[in-house]
């Protein structure tokens, strides 16, 4: 089934403040990621890969096209809808940690389970085994993350975005600063995600980690208008 | 799904200066909305007259009451509107100072709204009103002591926990972390969120401060001139901002 559907999708950045510039950044997308595929976004930076993502995950207006998740059209979903699609069926991690400080990591981890009703206890013992198997040292759990380092704090983020077990995976180079023990850790959580059926895209720029979980590549220099013919 | 709170077409005037119109929105169960915009924008003329305080022009505000289903506030008569705002609303006000009564004891700040909607029991109000001081991280031992010599912070938490004990469902907050330091601040948005989600609280926030907004709200409306000229979800609205008033606002902060 497909979980995510893209027909003709298109972005345009207005910049009212300077100048009223206008950035044609994507014409005509079309993806399709059906459950179990692991679909690694490529092409050269500006190419879009993360403007795309966001605009999955709603977080960037769309100027035309449509985007399903799930059957729910992103681009024109109130924004009801898409707090909901966004608790249960889309999960998204970003390169940026962004939480309020002095919540505890396991709280932060913790939180997109608590977010859907799961008992708070059955939700620290679900964050506790993520962090455990990413390994956390224990001594970090009560602490914010905020002034952890960054592989610290990617770790945290991974652990937060694997918590509830989303239908639909976003994942912004999810390895890029951890350590190789570690990223064998995550490779594998992205694996088992596939494996039990998540649709998952992402970006990659570690070569041989896309090779090792990713089901076939997007190159999306072809959507750059004015590049492609 | 009912909408707890449906806003249409609100429009409220001072003589021929224009408070705010044209404004209208749906707010979910356990939906927290900011509104944010500069002094003046009308978000306070707003807030005030979705919470009563203030009588609009023209316009409804419908909220999904417990007995009656969806009512709009404005056609009910003034004894059920206090009835509404002493039981399923409350208010935060930006001054701690307004929302308590600065002479009565912390514990009976909290135990008055309780006594407002009927309970009469000595040792069980005195019980719920400590259960609450723990909840927003005031010391038992301070229960006694009067609002005035507590901390800005303090007094804050102080009156979420007099608005919160009677179990509201829809929580009005003008500037809830105005005028507070920043570490104050991190800690009274960690408890807001946690009560909003723990209670299933929906909330309106107004404030002028784009990192509480993008901590505390799920959507955001950005006002200008009396007008709603942007809405969506608050990190749609902050990352990918389509009005040149709302591009503006976010490119003048230095990191939200």
């Amino acid at each position: 089934m497909a979980m995510i559907e893209i027909e003709n999708l298109s972005k345009t950045f207005q910049l009212h403040t300077q100048g009223s510039a206008r950035i044609d950044v994507m014409r005509d997308l079309s993806l399709r990621v059906e459950a179990g595929e692991c679909v690694a976004l490529t092409g050269r930076s500006g190419a879009g890969k993360s403007t795309l993502m966001r605009m999955i995950y709603g977080n960037y207006l769309a100027a035309g096209g449509s985007l399903r998740i799930a059957g729910t059209d992103v681009v024109t979903a109130s924004p009801h809808d898409i707090l909901q699609l966004r608790r249960e069926t889309m999960g998204y991690v970003s390169q940026f940690l962004r939480v309020i400080p002095r919540v505890p990591t396991i709280d932060v981890v913790a939180e997109p389970l608590l977010a859907l009703g799961t008992p708070a206890t059955i939700a620290r013992d679900r964050a506790a085994h993520l962090l455990s198997r990413l390994n956390l040292p224990e001594r970090l759990w009560r602490l914010s993350p905020t002034t952890f380092s960054g592989g610290e704090q990617q770790r945290v983020n991974i652990a937060r975005g694997f918590a509830h077990e989303y239908p639909v995976l976003l994942l912004d180079e999810p390895t890029a600063s951890l350590d190789p023990v570690n990223r064998a850790v995550v490779l594998d959580l992205i694996s088992a995600a596939r494996h039990r059926g998540a649709a998952i895209v992402g970006i990659f720029h570690d070569a041989e980690a896309r090779a090792q979980v990713c089901t076939r590549e997007v190159d999306l220099t072809a959507f750059v208008p004015g590049r492609a013919a | 799904m009912t909408p707890l709170l449906s806003v249409k077409d609100l429009r409220k005037t001072y003589g021929a200066h224009v408070g705010c119109t044209d404004v209208g929105f749906d707010l979910f169960p356990g939906e927290v909305m900011g509104i944010v915009g500069e002094s003046g924008s009308g978000k306070t003329t707003l807030l005030n007259c979705l919470a009563g305080h203030l009588t609009p022009d023209r316009g409804q505000v419908i909220f999904d009451t417990r007995a009656d289903g969806p009512r709009d506030v404005l056609a009910m008569s003034e004894p059920e509107r206090r009835m509404l705002a002493r039981t399923d609303w409350a208010f935060v006000h930006q001054h701690a100072r307004d929302g308590l009564r600065m002479n009565v004891s912390a514990g009976g700040n909290v135990g008055e709204r309780l006594m407002a909607v009927g309970a009469r029991h000595y040792g069980a109000i005195r019980a719920q009103a400590a259960d609450w001081l723990g909840r927003v991280e005031i010391d038992a031992g301070r229960i006694d002591d009067r609002p005035t010599t507590f901390s800005g912070g303090m007094q804050q938490r102080l009156q979420i926990a007099r608005n919160l004990v009677t179990q509201p469902r829809l929580v009005f907050m003008d500037e809830p972390t105005g005028g507070l330091d920043v570490s104050v601040q991190a800690r009274l948005l960690d408890l807001l969120r946690g009560l909003v989600r723990d209670l299933g609280l929906s909330a309106i926030v107004v404030t002028h401060d784009l990192a509480v907004v993008r901590l505390l709200a799920h959507r955001l409306m950005v006002m200008k001139d009396g007008r709603v000229v942007e809405s969506g979800l608050t990190d749609q609205v902050l990352d990918d901002p389509q009005h040149p008033y709302t591009q503006l606002l976010v490119s003048s902060v230095l990191q939200v």
